[in-house]
């Protein structure tokens, strides 16, 4: 049986029935080596106070709804153990850069309109019938989007992201990367619908190469990277538009006569 | 609206003053886009020379005297630290803003990106300080 200790765990209470603004608030938790600030965070919800709300599912790293910052930094509560934050005090807040709805609950309105605004799914350049079979892939085609694909919708990113926080009209690098990951799979033609998100401003000019989301993606997406090297094909869909005729702008989708 | 009772819903925006102080990666962030100014005097004060230099011997002999004060020294001692900053980070950013680079069919590591790039930097400064020292010579 392992050790019981005990951690201070402060957390940023906001409840908007009677909280003018967040207020810190300390509760003394036991705690054992294997256990997550999740689990702390659930030992104040059973048994000290029923009161505070978060997120979470899953409590391995898969679901992406326990994202805080924890002695801000954007982490996963469920991967963040409370032995490595001892002897504490442990700061919990809401992830940085969204709205608080209530304590750790952030508003992610903004974040999933975004996600379907970039068509988050493979669009097929034909139509393709049942009978002729699965799409076939090279490994080096697999490589080109496959660690994009790794996004768990933690929004992490958005927490590391002062672009974001500064201009929340910016699309952002979770979903900037995830719009790569379509662009850049090879059985996607849905590339030149994404183009436009792409191209404004709240797009992927709205990034200054921070790069803090790369390093707080707890899946090693490196959104940074995606959105990134999408600047160069912004400004190349940006100039070839003047020698294609397909950019010249008569309205007409192209192939049609 | 739900179930005809009004939204609670009061969602509180924190502000962003002082952000960059936040964190220590924010912090070297600024640093690096800081340092960027530091390029752009230095490539002001070569193309004031190269300025001075069409304008005649006298002109030049001007520019070179004026580099040679000691608020010029101090200015370019600054500039030099502020340029070898800027290069490291610089290069440390770079493998992010690039495509996938693929080598004999595996993909170069962002390290050894950055690495190519600090060696670069170090190499085409040690040619062109070697170029200006023997070109230098009477």
């Amino acid at each position: 049986m392992a050790e019981t200790q005990v951690i201070e765990i402060q957390v940023l209470r906001y409840r908007p029935e009677q909280d003018e603004q967040p207020v810190w608030q300390s509760y003394l938790v036991p705690y054992t080596d294997d256990m997550s600030v999740l689990q702390g965070l659930q030992h104040i919800k059973d048994e000290l106070d029923g009161s505070l709300s978060f997120r979470w599912s899953c409590r391995m790293a898969i679901c992406g709804s326990c994202g805080m910052m924890v002695d801000g930094k954007p982490r996963l509560s469920c991967q963040t153990f409370l032995r490595d934050l001892a002897p504490g005090p442990v700061r919990v807040e809401a992830l940085a850069h969204f709205p608080i709805e209530r304590d750790l609950v952030v508003g992610v309105d903004g974040f999933i309109e975004k996600l379907e605004s970039i068509k988050p799914y493979i669009i097929p350049k034909q139509p393709r019938a049942i009978a002729e079979g699965e799409y076939l892939q090279t490994p080096a085609q697999l490589e080109q989007f496959e660690q994009y694909s790794s996004c768990i919708n933690c929004m992490l990113c958005y927490a590391a992201c002062p672009q974001f926080g500064l201009d929340p009209g910016f699309t952002g690098p979770g979903v900037l990367a995830l719009l790569h990951r379509y662009n850049a799979d090879s059985r996607d033609g849905g590339r030149e619908r994404r183009m436009e998100v792409l191209n404004a401003t709240e797009g992927v000019w709205s990034c200054t190469a921070v790069g803090y989301c790369s390093e707080v993606c707890p899946k090693h997406v490196d959104p940074a990277n995606a959105v990134n090297q999408n600047k160069v094909n912004s400004a190349k869909d940006y100039f070839l538009r003047f020698l294609s005729p397909k950019g010249a702008g008569d309205g007409r989708p192209r192939g049609q006569k | 609206m739900m179930n005809g009772k009004a939204s609670t819903r009061r969602p509180y925006v924190r502000p962003m003053n002082g952000w960059w102080k936040r964190d220590p990666f924010f912090v070297s962030y600024m640093v690096r886009e800081t340092t960027a100014i530091a390029v752009f005097v230095y490539a002001v004060v070569l193309a004031v020379g190269l300025v001075r230099l069409a304008q005649g011997e006298a002109a030049w002999n001007g520019w070179l005297a004026a580099m040679r004060s000691p608020l010029s020294l101090l200015l370019h001692a600054v500039l030099l630290v502020a340029m070898v900053v800027h290069t490291k980070s610089w290069f440390e950013i770079m493998p992010k803003t690039m495509p996938m680079m693929i080598v004999g069919g595996r993909r170069v590591a962002a390290s050894t990106i950055t690495r190519a790039g600090f060696a670069a930097a170090v190499v085409a400064s040690v040619v062109l300080l070697a170029i200006a020292v023997i070109g230098g010579r009477p």
